[in-house]
């Protein structure tokens, strides 16, 4: 470990290699070059090793970028899922809706700005955050108000009830938009990447993404430790019956709550456009990831699924580029199998008499 | 005591009727068929009309309506109206075989049009082969069979994997020398570059300049592969062959444009993306990448030109959602003219049994929308012309290369399968190859 991080700073501080001999092939063929004299030998020799520490540096800070773009990703689609799950305990099945809600909120506004503005286009990114909070948030509290607050301490029937619920949506956004998927640009500013060195260029929109992800968490955690909304929430969490009798509006809590994870889903949504499919299924192809994200950092325990993005999306990239796309995600499902064996409650369990509520 | 009428008198009652009925109707089935009555010529159409394939299946469906309603309009098969079953498989690959038993011998059709992926192709084939049924196949699959009741009107990798190889490796199209073999990790890319990791071989192409990756279907994070993609670029001389399938594609093609890579220095060939899937995407990334197939909407003849305003008025009509601005594309017209090589075999043949349709099919010419298609003689596919073409900001492709004329079909590849052919005339199917 030591070696390597010697090895990248060399690299470093020894540049990129000339903008044509970057590749593998002129590594090679350096070394497959017949040089009688030794000084020359020397200096290809050391042109090999520039090129070799130069692929390896760019290698190393791709990949490190890769996990992080990654984990940015899961922990968005997870922040939401683990507000509801974790501190209200509902299992929230049509977590996954309310991202695509979020996500064809984003298409609408886009149809708007390009019918009424399209000289100012670019700027529907920023409409359609605020915008597709509101909107899965909205149904959020229709969904809590309406049906899931009869339904409390009864986590199966929850689950089946909100299962029922994604279906739902799911099939009310394919009759409305259509069963094909819907075609969301990029804006400009999201489109193209930032060359950070030579060979390795950021892609804007998931350098936006983390971005994101760090505002979503910081204002979380603002919210829930330095707010009274957040010290009502925590007490709430913490002893329903206690809290109601010093005054705290329990219902009026979970609503907030609820409205709060729904809304966070909603901006995963909305945010997942730049870089995904928008359809009505596409709730379908995050819900395992984010209850996988959720579940393998521990229940009720923010840190727990931040590190437990950190975790599986670093892991993921980390073995990816040995082991292919298809076995990569099979060794992740095998690694939290197995880590769940150990620690069946995840990384962090909640301990005390929040435990057995 | 016929007053005290008991339930297992009636059950003994009903199944005896039950199997006069039956007795009676296969008696006099055959004579229904070949009498040249007025009664309707049932024909099934089986495609996922629901499920993650309905995207693309559901324009087949369309397309066949179409031209069942051209061909009624015309008086129908020998002055019989073509009656279609529609059923729905909803993309369950078990259910296809279900739904395909119930077209066959409950329905009773003369013939079935449907399928799409080769999974679902599979799972009907004992079906049809067990009851002596027909299937007309129109999309480009990755060859290896050669079943008598199936006429496969898409292309054979002879017909699109092949030339889109070539042409990259041909001076017009950039004279690359290094292939990055990308798909979806199911039957067809894992054939399909089977086939062309033989034919790049023959072609010497050495074996380090070909890499091979699969994804899960639906993958979203294309970061280490475009990572990879560009470091086996940039020396030059790389391009990828594309079998990625379904909505993977959008993310993979903003990924690859995102981390600075472009058509010109390393173009993507895709097997899998046509008109119909470009519908639902954001096609600014993809510009000026290519795609091989048999048909492309741009074509220009004068029958295309019918062709696609036939079918974007018969989508208005019909309210079809998309209405006008729907496209046509090449499994499309694969359907459609699958439909009208249906009719004239069976006029030819003055019947609409099966095994006298089979024989009047081989041969068979149509003139369709790309230009005249023939049935090859005797291995169940089809004649068809090769292009080539560019993708455009409106979803539409330019046409940048075409083969003078048809390319026969080879369902046994050369490159995978030299001692294999396929032969329904002198070899009963699938025979071996004398050296």
């Amino acid at each position: 470990m030591k070696r390597l991080l010697v090895l990248l700073v060399v690299a470093w501080l020894a540049g990129p290699p000339a903008s044509h001999a970057q590749s593998p092939e002129a590594a090679k063929a350096l070394a497959d070059l017949v040089v009688d004299d030794a000084d020359k030998r020397e200096a290809a020799r050391d042109a090999i090793r520039q090129i070799e520490r130069w692929g390896l540096l760019v290698r190393t800070v791709e990949t490190v970028f890769q996990g992080a773009s990654l984990a940015s990703i899961l922990l968005l689609m997870a922040l939401g899922l683990a507000i509801v799950f974790g501190l209200m305990g509902v299992i929230n099945m049509a977590h996954g809706e309310l991202m695509a809600l979020g996500a064809y909120s984003t298409f609408v506004v886009q149809n708007v700005f390009r019918a009424r503005w399209p000289q100012h286009f670019d700027a529907y990114f920023v409409v359609a955050l605020p915008v597709s909070f509101m909107v899965a948030a909205l149904v959020g509290v229709v969904l809590e108000r309406g049906v899931i607050r009869r339904l409390y301490g009864r986590p199966l029937e929850t689950l089946l009830l909100t299962w029922g619920a994604s279906l739902i949506i799911q099939q009310a956004l394919r009759l409305y938009f259509g069963a094909a998927n819907v075609d969301v640009s990029s804006p400009t500013w999201l489109s193209g990447g930032f060359a950070l060195m030579t060979g390795l260029r950021l892609p804007f929109n998931r350098l936006f993404i983390i971005g994101l992800a760090s505002v979503s968490v910081a204002a979380m955690y603002w919210l829930l430790f330095r707010t009274d909304t957040g010290l009502r929430i925590r007490a709430v969490t913490q002893n329903r019956s206690m809290s109601s009798c010093l005054g705290v509006r329990a219902g009026w809590v979970d609503a907030t709550t609820f409205a709060l994870g729904a809304g966070l889903a909603g901006l995963a949504g909305c945010a997942l456009t730049q870089i995904g499919n928008v359809g009505p299924s596409l709730g379908q192809n995050y819900i395992v990831d984010s209850f996988m994200v959720v579940v393998t950092g521990g229940v009720g325990k923010l840190l727990g699924t931040i590190l437990a993005a950190a975790g599986i999306g670093g892991l993921n990239k980390g073995i990816e580029p040995a082991l292919g796309a298809v076995f990569a995600k099979v060794a992740i499902l095998i690694a939290v199998i197995l880590f769940l064996q150990r620690r069946p409650a995840g990384l962090f369990a909640t301990r005390g008499r929040g435990a057995e509520a | 005591m016929a007053a005290t009428f008991t339930r297992r008198d009636f059950l003994k009652g009903s199944l005896a009727a039950g199997a006069g009925v039956a007795t009676v109707g296969s008696l006099a089935f055959p004579s229904i068929i070949t009498a040249q009555g007025k009664e309707p010529v049932k024909i099934g159409v089986l495609h996922s009309l629901s499920g993650t394939m309905a995207i693309s299946e559901v324009s087949l469906r369309d397309v066949v309506l179409m031209a069942v309603e051209e061909i009624n309009a015309k008086g129908g098969v020998m002055g019989r109206k073509i009656q279609p079953v529609v059923v729905d498989p909803a993309s369950n690959w078990d259910l296809f075989a279900e739904k395909a038993k119930q077209l066959l011998l409950q329905d009773k059709v003369s013939v079935v049009f449907g399928c799409w992926t080769s999974v679902s192709r599979k799972s009907v084939l004992p079906v049809f082969e067990n009851n002596n049924g027909l299937l007309f196949y129109p999309v480009q699959y990755e060859g290896e069979e050669c079943s008598k009741n199936v006429f496969y009107t898409g292309a054979c990798p002879n017909q699109q994997l092949i030339p889109g190889a070539e042409y990259l490796m041909s001076k017009e199209g950039g004279s690359y020398k290094k292939f990055y073999l990308l798909g979806t990790d199911y039957v067809f890319p894992r054939t399909a570059n089977k086939i062309l990791r033989a034919f790049l071989l023959a072609k010497g192409v050495p074996k380090e300049n070909i890499e091979e990756e699969y994804t899960p279907f639906s993958h979203q994070d294309y970061q280490t592969i475009v990572g990879k993609i560009k470091r086996f670029s940039s020396g030059g001389g790389a391009c990828v062959l594309s079998t990625i399938n379904g909505d993977s594609n959008v993310p993979f093609y903003k990924e690859f444009a995102n981390q600075g890579l472009r058509s010109e220095n390393a173009p993507i060939m895709a097997y899998s993306v046509a008109e119909d899937e470009l519908r639902g995407m954001d096609t600014s990334a993809l510009v000026g990448h290519l795609a091989a197939w048999n048909y492309f909407q741009s074509v220009e003849s004068p029958a295309n030109t019918k062709f696609v305003k036939a079918f974007k008025e018969y989508a208005k009509k019909t309210n079809l959602p998309g209405g006008d601005k729907r496209v046509t594309d090449d499994p499309m017209e694969a359907a459609y003219f699958g439909v009208h090589i249906w009719k004239q075999a069976a006029e030819k043949a003055k019947s609409v049994e099966v095994d006298a349709v089979r024989k009047a099919v081989y041969g068979q010419t149509f003139a369709a929308p790309v230009g005249t298609i023939k049935m090859h003689e005797y291995n169940q596919h089809t004649y068809r012309p090769v292009l080539i073409g560019e993708i455009l900001k409106d979803g539409q492709f330019k046409i940048i290369s075409r083969t003078k004329g048809n390319v026969e079909p080879e369902p046994w590849s050369k490159y995978t399968s030299p001692d294999k052919g396929c032969d329904w005339i002198n070899h009963q199917g699938t025979y071996q190859k004398k050296a």
